[in-house]
């Protein structure tokens, strides 16, 4: 963007907005000050912001604006101070379904650009939290004709509302030897499977995926998606021996262990002299020893996916990590992709008959439990999905279980009543 | 699917739509359970989804948001300004 901003941005007065510039970082108010030169729209859009900074309170009003026969993909924003700004009195943003992994050719780039710039603010944003590209400033009338420009030329509505949301996946086989799985295959596979929950919201609330080729989780699925699809392996840990006595040569047997054993989270990895020894049995595939020792470590042969369930940020209940799911499951066929679906399917149909309205399916199972899940969507359980193993061995879980049996009477939990630890503290020491 | 069209399945969710308008948010998953107590195993998921499309493609329906995505008829938002 050329900086031609001086005459405009000299005539706006932003003194809040221009705190913003201040420091080292990048500012969306620079950029946007260049804009303003060419566009009163952007000058606008400024000087409600700073009235909005000014006077701590959200001018905009949002409602629903959807491009015929879609549900979702338009995040319609209406101005109170449409009077006074007449520019931005409607001021909506456009999501598209990026390409997976976020890779471009300047063609596409172009396209996004043109639209923009004829169309809208000529703002891009790449990416949103979820992944899409959104197009910033159109009105009514322009929302419409740009939408249909861009999906004459290939681009398609991405996701909002309480609908699957558009799928973002780190970059994969296509330039990172750690990946575990096609990302970017299975980005496009379960987006066209169901671009349907994609356009037509119909679930209690929005459902993410997010999907990382390994644990190192390049595209933040465990905090920020409803099911994180994470590349892992089965086998043995892939040693290069020479390359590991290489490794020490160069860096030195203290240096290793401070920096790779005594950091597995498992103390499964032991350094001999130049040797290296895994105990892959007690690895949890966490990736820090394959990090740091990237060329004479690599993940296993039998590689697939963790599919982990229920992360997402705020609102009602609080961020929530992912729990595991299924805690090893292939991803190299079709077949494997399509047995993905199905399971997704089972568990879309599940919550949304359960499921309460704006309830992610986190907080959904945290309400019903995981066990009720698990039976709802046909998942036997298995011991993975316990987020802290049992620390007292005299509690029996079936001695907390309902009669299974008609006219069996209900034990009484094996244990004592809690009662409130008494610890006498001398005074004074001893 | 049995005799059933997708024509059939969308007049029946419009008129759900239409006869819960101001009163009811109809969502989705209220047709699906409407379309199955009223069809049973005659229909599955997917022709309800195919009937909801069809109604939202031709326009006479349209998503709304607020409290959970519904479908409505089409009507101008509160919020909208021209």
């Amino acid at each position: 963007m050329p900086d031609d901003s001086e005459s405009t941005s000299a005539d706006l007065k932003l003194p809040l907005l221009d705190q913003l510039e201040e420091g080292p970082w990048p500012s969306f108010v620079k950029d946007l000050k260049q804009q303003a030169s060419r566009r009163p729209q952007v000058a606008q859009l400024l000087q409600q912001l700073e009235e909005s900074y000014e006077n701590r309170w959200d001018y905009w009003r949002g409602t629903v604006l959807n491009v015929s026969g879609y549900g979702g993909g338009v995040i319609a924003r209406y101005s109170d101070l449409g009077e006074k700004y007449p520019d931005v009195a409607q001021f909506h943003t456009i999501r598209l379904i990026e390409p997976s992994a976020f890779v471009y050719n300047t063609e596409s780039l172009r396209q996004l650009a043109d639209a923009s710039e004829e169309f809208g603010a000529g703002i891009l944003q790449l990416h949103g939290m979820t992944g899409d590209i959104l197009l910033l400033g159109f009105d009514n009338e322009k929302m419409f004709a740009a939408a249909e420009a861009l999906m004459e030329q290939g681009w398609d509505i991405g996701g909002s509302g309480n609908g699957m949301r558009t799928i973002p996946c780190c970059v994969g086989p296509a330039r990172c030897e750690m990946s575990c799985y096609d990302t970017l295959k299975l980005t496009s596979f379960l987006t066209k499977r169901f671009i349907g929950e994609l356009h037509r919201p119909e679930f209690p609330y929005k459902y993410k995926f997010k999907l990382s080729g390994c644990a190192n989780d390049c595209a933040n699925a465990m905090t920020r998606s409803d099911m994180p699809v994470i590349g892992t392996w089965r086998d043995d840990i892939q040693v290069d021996e020479q390359a590991v006595a290489d490794f020490v040569d160069r860096h030195g047997e203290e240096w290793v262990n401070e920096n790779v054993t005594s950091r597995c989270p498992t103390r499964c990895i032991h350094l001999h002299g130049r040797k290296i020894e895994i105990d892959n049995h007690n690895c949890v595939r966490c990736m820090h020893c394959i990090n740091v020792m990237h060329a004479a470590l690599a993940p296993g042969n039998d590689r697939g996916v963790t599919l982990l369930i229920g992360g997402k940020r705020t609102v009602r209940s609080g961020e929530m990590v992912s729990t595991m799911l299924v805690p090893f499951m292939e991803m190299k066929t079709d077949a494997d992709r399509e047995a993905l679906a199905d399971l997704v399917e089972r568990i879309w149909e599940f919550w949304g008959e359960h499921g309460h309205d704006h309830e992610r399916v986190g907080e959904f199972i945290d309400r019903v439990g995981l066990g009720t899940f698990l039976d709802g969507v046909g998942i036997e359980p298995d011991p993975q999905m316990v987020l802290n193993p049992r620390s007292n061995p005299y509690i029996k879980f079936e001695e907390y279980t309902a009669p299974r049996l008609e006219g069996e009477p209900q034990k009484a939990a094996n244990v004592l009543p809690r009662e409130p630890e008494v610890t006498e503290i001398p005074f004074g020491g001893d | 699917m049995g005799d059933i069209s997708v024509d059939q399945l969308a007049e029946d969710c419009y008129a759900i739509v239409a006869e819960n308008a101001g009163q009811k948010k109809v969502k989705a998953g209220d047709l699906q359970k409407a379309m199955a107590a009223k069809y049973g195993d005659q229909i599955g998921r997917a022709d309800v989804k195919a009937a909801i499309k069809q109604l939202m493609d031709s326009g006479r329906t349209v998503y709304g948001y607020f409290g959970g995505s519904s479908i409505e008829l089409p009507h101008k938002e509160a919020a909208e300004n021209q």
